[in-house]
């Protein structure tokens, strides 16, 4: 790259040719405050509709002030980002911007960590004139299992139409009407449970306000917990500990594992266990589901379906039932980890207990909106009595412990109870993108060639790249992997499925970018994307440590198999265990149930 | 068959066809088919716009040249009976000036057409738009058959950057300079957009050039393409102009069966074809990126520049985008010469512009005339001045993006630099005339009612700012604004031009900026006498009662639905202003004019 000369604030300096303003400004300490603009260096994603002009910036020779996030510099400009005229024109757009939008900051789920309400308070707002006069956008308030749409809050920085059409291909979310009516809405303003929404929430992690946000489930946890009739078991997604410490202002890939425990069990709950045990199910069932598939394959059957999908993100899950309506027979029949945990904790859990299943109230802690939505499924119903009551994001379960004075920083470590608290390496990477491949490959290496796998690490399934591919020699037989996280990846792989052209016998999808560590209910990156890459650093670390790291290990797994579930893929196995897709393209799906269950007969 | 030695004009506008100029049309036809005599030398042509709408519906006898306004459906059999077959001109169809009462025939002489001089609308009015035969009579695709067989694209290029053309849709690039750089720019493929989307309020130019003369809109494209480098053109034209869209395609039809349009042009490698898309009537989508994207079928709204369409357009590939006027101008320049071309007009802005007039003025209508006219001679020469014979109070020029000047702006010689430098912009032409009872802070207000709907919402300053502009407008028409207020209206304007992601929001504000630079005082009076000197802010009207007229006789009191009036019975009466609410309801029912409006 050539180097080119500029003076900013008069101060001369070189940087490389073709970088933005601010990108030069940063290089000598400048931050120039942006509203819109946002880079996700690690997943190459970039929004930069140079709508909000907060960083309006006056160069030399030009009649306008020009936005330096989407501004080149030339050789030889002479940029003021500070003087009294930039200040006043910035100040002044702040203030239309503030003009319409709500001020119920007190009562607001982003207060504190709103971008605008930070940037008010930068450029020193202080006062709306003629408030009085203004109007104000109103929108209907559009609530979902998963989402809250306030598009009142909305200041059309469509950072969540990139997430949604770019980076995911969904496109449920796009910027609507025109003028003071621009909003950004879902096609035809329908409510987000008609369209094709997939819940992955990544409209929510990057939005700046509180037009997009969780649902929020903190109520109900207390009510629970408060109710000396029911038991409370949490289970905590492997994600969750690799982020929740971000909250308390712990650098991002903090481990908070034994910190968390140690939260959980001041906050109340019976019952604290690990949805990295379920993980580690999930890895029986659908590794079985895989060799059961690859024999047939090998045998020369020629209906069997390759390559097999992993099936434990919900919002991968929504995706292909609403976008590919017609592959539904691809994917695992593997119910994901937290529908396994609560499946597991409602029956033979409950059993131990002695108690009945409505007494029983499991919530889990989760990374994902996403599961929000999946522990509201029918088919994750008994009775009407759903597997997971309750399932919280990592936000929110932050948000409970400092309502309740607890400060991960000062908390011991302690360990999950048993027997559901117990995991191997492999259940904990299952929160990054890879991670779920990596660990069914350790289990259906040893299974398949009948011998221990010494180096459980396979590095060729790491990384942040949205598209990767690896082949793993099972004993000379070659085993092709696909991994894709981010919707529009998973497009790809799936379209090369349907084309005929994919050659992979296993592929690991993850809706959200990086996994569940980047999932819509974790802390708030702020376009930092350099945070997912620590808490993946810190899963694998999570895995290092731990003595066992092949799920079919786990002491716990292997005795629900021996005195409840019988063998992976067992009738029992399937009617817990696993699901059925729906085609969601059409009305009303029909619930498949019970004793119907179609993969054993 | 006898020769037809006799042409009856009548406009096919859709001004004109809105006062039944199409029935007109066809009872003259009816007529002359009745009439054994003349049937066979007499012809009917509906042209395009006559550009004299004010007295519309127009038709022009030939070769006479009688030129009869207001014409009615009605007077086609008088026309045929006394004008044709008596050969004796119609008095009262014939045009009569307002000053000198003057009855003129023809209409070189008529003030209105005197000073104008019509390149751009050379054909409109003249030749059938239907028919390309029309067309070709009159040097029709001769420039394209002479850039074809003998120019290298590149000759064209400094032909049209010699002549000096500037774009016309408002912007004012050089167009010669736009080509140039679509034509350098690297690209596999390469398209020419023909902006149709007029948007301006009042403004119908471009709408009447592809309803009266759309082949040229067709051989410009064509040649520009040959100069770029395109071989596919793309019209965008809004979905509201049926009748352009209508004769468009029968152009397009036309000149792609006479071997003008499609593959190998006049048997030569040269291969052009046009599509017509259709906008939504999105005044954005008249910047050209937000076109573009409108093109791909995306929201229209604009992007920001650079990259521009000539490096990076429709699909990303080089595309040059020019409005229908500047178009309209191409072959004519190179049929005459760039130095033809630029001996017309100021030293900056070269040949002639076409301008919608409106407003308080005699002769409404579409005019064009050579760049550096002054606006006294198009308001007053051309115009015919100020309708009743009422004050001039001031022109707003350049639609919803320009300002409003006044009387001491008259002697301007309009051209572009010009108007940006005296706080207005010549826009697409667009030239509105106010009198005395028109309130400059009203006018703004108007205006940014219009660009508070039409702002694509994209960027916050002209998303929210304009709408704060129109609320502050609107406190202050409502006589509640304080004089902090029109130093946030300056404020809010400044910012909102120079932050503004497109030229819309970089403009919307020039209404409310040129109001308070020139119309200060009316603004300081709304805010502090609560006062309207036009008239038109109701609320600062005041229905009061001559004491010395009112003879009490109580009419206005049951009329008022407010109980707002009291008074003895034959004793003056009085209206309290708290309980009026300016209904006006009194004022009807007074028999003795005691009751008046003051402001």
């Amino acid at each position: 790259m050539s180097k080119i000369n500029i003076t900013i604030d008069n101060r001369k300096i070189e940087v490389e040719a073709g970088s933005t303003i601010l990108e030069a400004a940063k290089n000598i300490g400048v931050e120039i405050p942006t509203l819109c603009h946002m880079n996700l260096h690690d997943l190459n994603v970039e929004n930069k509709p140079a709508g909000c002009r907060v960083c309006v910036v006056e160069v030399e020779g030009r009649k306008n002030l020009a936005p330096s996030c989407a501004t080149k510099v030339n050789e030889g400009m002479v940029i003021r980002t500070n003087n009294m005229r930039v200040i006043n024109s910035r100040r002044t757009v702040m203030e239309f911007i503030l003009s319409d939008h709500p001020k119920d900051c007190l009562v607001c789920a982003k207060n504190g960590v709103c971008d605008l309400q930070n940037m008010a308070a930068q450029l020193g707002v202080r006062e709306i004139p003629n408030q009085e006069i203004y109007s104000m956008s109103e929108y209907r308030l559009d609530t979902s299992p998963s989402i809250i749409r306030n598009m009142d809050k909305c200041i059309m920085c469509r950072k969540c139409e990139t997430m949604c059409n770019e980076v995911q291909t969904v496109g449920a979310l796009y910027a609507t009407g025109r003028g003071f009516d621009a909003v950004v809405s879902t096609p035809f303003h329908m409510d987000l449970v008609d369209t094709n929404c997939t819940y992955c929430g990544q409209c929510v992690a990057v939005c700046p306000t509180a037009a997009l946000t969780e649902v929020d489930h903190t109520r109900a946890v207390i009510r629970a917990i408060n109710d000396k009739s029911k038991t409370v078991v949490v289970q905590t997604a492997p994600a969750v500990r690799a982020a929740l410490g971000e909250e308390f202002g712990l650098e991002a890939g903090h481990l908070v594992t034994g910190q968390m425990v140690a939260g959980l069990r001041q906050l109340g709950f019976d019952h604290i266990f690990d949805t990295d045990f379920a993980a580690d199910v999930t890895i029986m069932e659908e590794g079985t589901e895989l060799l059961d598939r690859l024999g047939k394959h090998l045998a020369g059957d020629k209906d069997v379906k390759l390559p097999i999908l992993t099936s434990c993100c919900p919002g991968w899950v929504n995706f292909f039932e609403t976008q590919f309506p017609d592959m539904l027979d691809i994917p695992s029949t593997a119910r994901s980890p937290q529908q396994i945990f609560g499946s597991i904790a409602k029956t033979y859990f409950a059993e131990q207990l002695k108690i009945k299943r409505e007494d029983m109230i499991v919530v889990s802690v989760m990374p994902c909106v996403a599961k929000k939505y999946e522990a509201q499924r029918d088919e994750f119903k008994t009775d009407g009595n759903p597997d997971v009551d309750i399932s919280i994001t990592t936000r929110e379960l932050a948000q409970l412990m400092k309502q309740a004075n607890l400060d991960i920083k000062t908390l011991p470590e302690e360990e999950f109870d048993q027997p559901m608290g117990e995991s191997t390496g492999a259940g904990v990477i299952f929160g990054t993108t890879g991670g779920v491949i990596e660990a069914a490959t350790r289990t259906a290496y040893e299974l398949y060639t009948k011998k221990t796998l010494e180096n459980v690490e396979f590095k060729q399934l790491r990384g942040m790249e949205g598209i990767r591919s690896a082949t793993v020699d099972f004993d000379g037989f070659d085993l092709k992997i696909g991994i894709a996280h981010g919707l529009g990846n998973a497009r790809q792989l799936l379209n090369d499925i349907r084309d005929g052209k994919s050659d992979f016998h296993a592929i690991e999808v993850m809706a959200c970018p990086g996994g569940c560590i980047g999932g819509g209910g974790q802390p708030y990156h702020h376009g930092d994307s350099s945070i997912l890459k620590k808490r993946a650093a810190a899963l694998y670390t999570e895995d290092e440590r731990k003595v066992k790291r092949k799920s079919h290990t786990n002491p716990a797994v292997i005795k629900v198999y021996e005195d409840f579930l019988g063998a992976p893929m067992s009738h029992k196995a399937h009617q817990l265990l696993h699901t059925n897709y729906f085609d969601k393209q059409q009305e009303g799906p029909e619930i498949v149930k019970g004793d119907d269950c179609t993969s054993c007969n | 068959m006898s020769k037809i030695n006799q042409h009856i004009l009548t406009c096919g506008g859709t001004g004109c066809r809105a006062s039944e100029s199409k029935e007109l049309a066809q009872n003259l036809r009816d007529e002359i088919a009745s009439n054994p005599a003349i049937e066979g030398s007499v012809k009917v042509v509906e042209c395009g716009c006559f550009g004299f709408c004010e007295k519309g519906p127009i038709v022009k006898m030939l070769p006479d040249n009688t030129f009869y306004t207001q014409v009615k459906p009605t007077n086609a059999k008088e026309i045929i009976e006394e004008h044709i077959v008596k050969g004796r001109k119609i008095e009262n169809l014939l045009y009569t000036d307002p000053v000198t009462k003057e009855v003129i025939d023809e209409s070189k002489n008529m003030g209105f057409y005197k000073k104008q001089h019509r390149i751009a609308l050379r054909n409109c009015g003249f030749v059938d738009p239907e028919n390309i035969g029309e067309y070709i009579a009159r040097e029709g695709y001769e420039a394209l058959g002479r850039a074809i067989f003998e120019q290298e694209p590149q000759v064209i290029i400094d032909t049209i950057k010699a002549s000096g053309l500037r774009g016309r849709g408002g912007g004012g690039f050089p167009t010669g300079l736009k080509w140039e750089f679509t034509k350098n720019a690297k690209g596999d493929q390469k398209y020419v957009v023909c902006n149709a989307d007029e948007g301006d309020p009042g403004a119908f130019m471009d709408r009447s050039i592809l309803e009266g003369d759309p082949h040229s809109i067709i051989e410009a494209m064509a040649i520009c393409a040959y100069a770029i480098g395109a071989n596919e053109g793309l019209v965008y034209i809004r979905a509201e102009y049926p009748l352009a869209i209508d004769r468009l395609k029968i152009a397009i039809k036309q000149a792609e069966e006479t071997g003008l349009l499609g593959d190998n042009i006049l048997g030569s490698d040269f291969s052009f074809k046009i599509t017509i898309k259709y906008g939504a009537g999105a005044f954005v989508c008249g910047e050209e990126t937000a076109l573009i994207q409108s093109m791909e079928g995306l929201r229209g709204e604009p992007n920001l520049k650079p990259p521009f369409p000539a490096e990076s357009g429709y699909f990303q590939k080089p595309t040059n985008v020019n409005n229908v006027e500047t178009l309209a101008n191409i072959p004519v320049i190179l049929n005459k010469g760039a130095d033809w071309y630029a001996s017309m007009g100021t030293e900056k802005s070269k040949g002639t512009k076409v301008f919608a007039l409106a407003g308080k003025i005699n002769n409404v209508g579409l005019i064009e005339v050579p760049m550096g006219t002054t606006l006294r001679e198009v308001i007053f020469d051309i115009g015919g001045g100020i309708k009743d014979g009422k004050k001039f109070k001031a022109v707003q020029t350049g639609g919803p993006s320009g300002g409003c000047l006044t009387e001491e702006h008259l002697d301007t010689p309009i051209d572009f630099d010009n108007l940006l430098a005296i706080g207005s912009m010549m826009g697409s032409g667009g030239m509105v005339v106010l009198d005395e009872d028109d309130c400059m802070v009203s006018m703004a207000q108007f205006y940014l009612e219009f660009t508070v709907e039409e702002s694509c919402g994209k960027c916050a300053p002209c998303r929210i700012g304009n709408k704060r502009l129109h609320e502050t407008l609107e406190k202050i028409t409502q006589g509640k604004g304080v004089m902090e207020d029109l130093h946030q209206l300056r404020n809010m304007s400044e910012v909102i031009k120079e932050t503004s992601l497109c030229g819309l929001g970089q403009t919307s504000p020039n209404p409310v900026l040129s109001t308070l630079d020139n119309f200060w005082d009316e603004y300081v009076e709304h805010v502090e006498d609560k006062k309207c000197v036009a008239g038109q802010c109701k609320s600062m009207l005041r229905y009061v009662i001559t004491e010395e007229d009112c003879v009490g006789c109580t009419a206005c009191v049951r009329v008022c639905p407010t109980n707002a009036i009291t008074g003895t019975k034959k004793k003056p009466h009085i209206i309290n202003q708290d309980l009026c609410i300016k209904c006006g309801a009194c004022m009807d029912k007074c028999s003795f004019d005691s009751i008046l409006l003051i402001a």
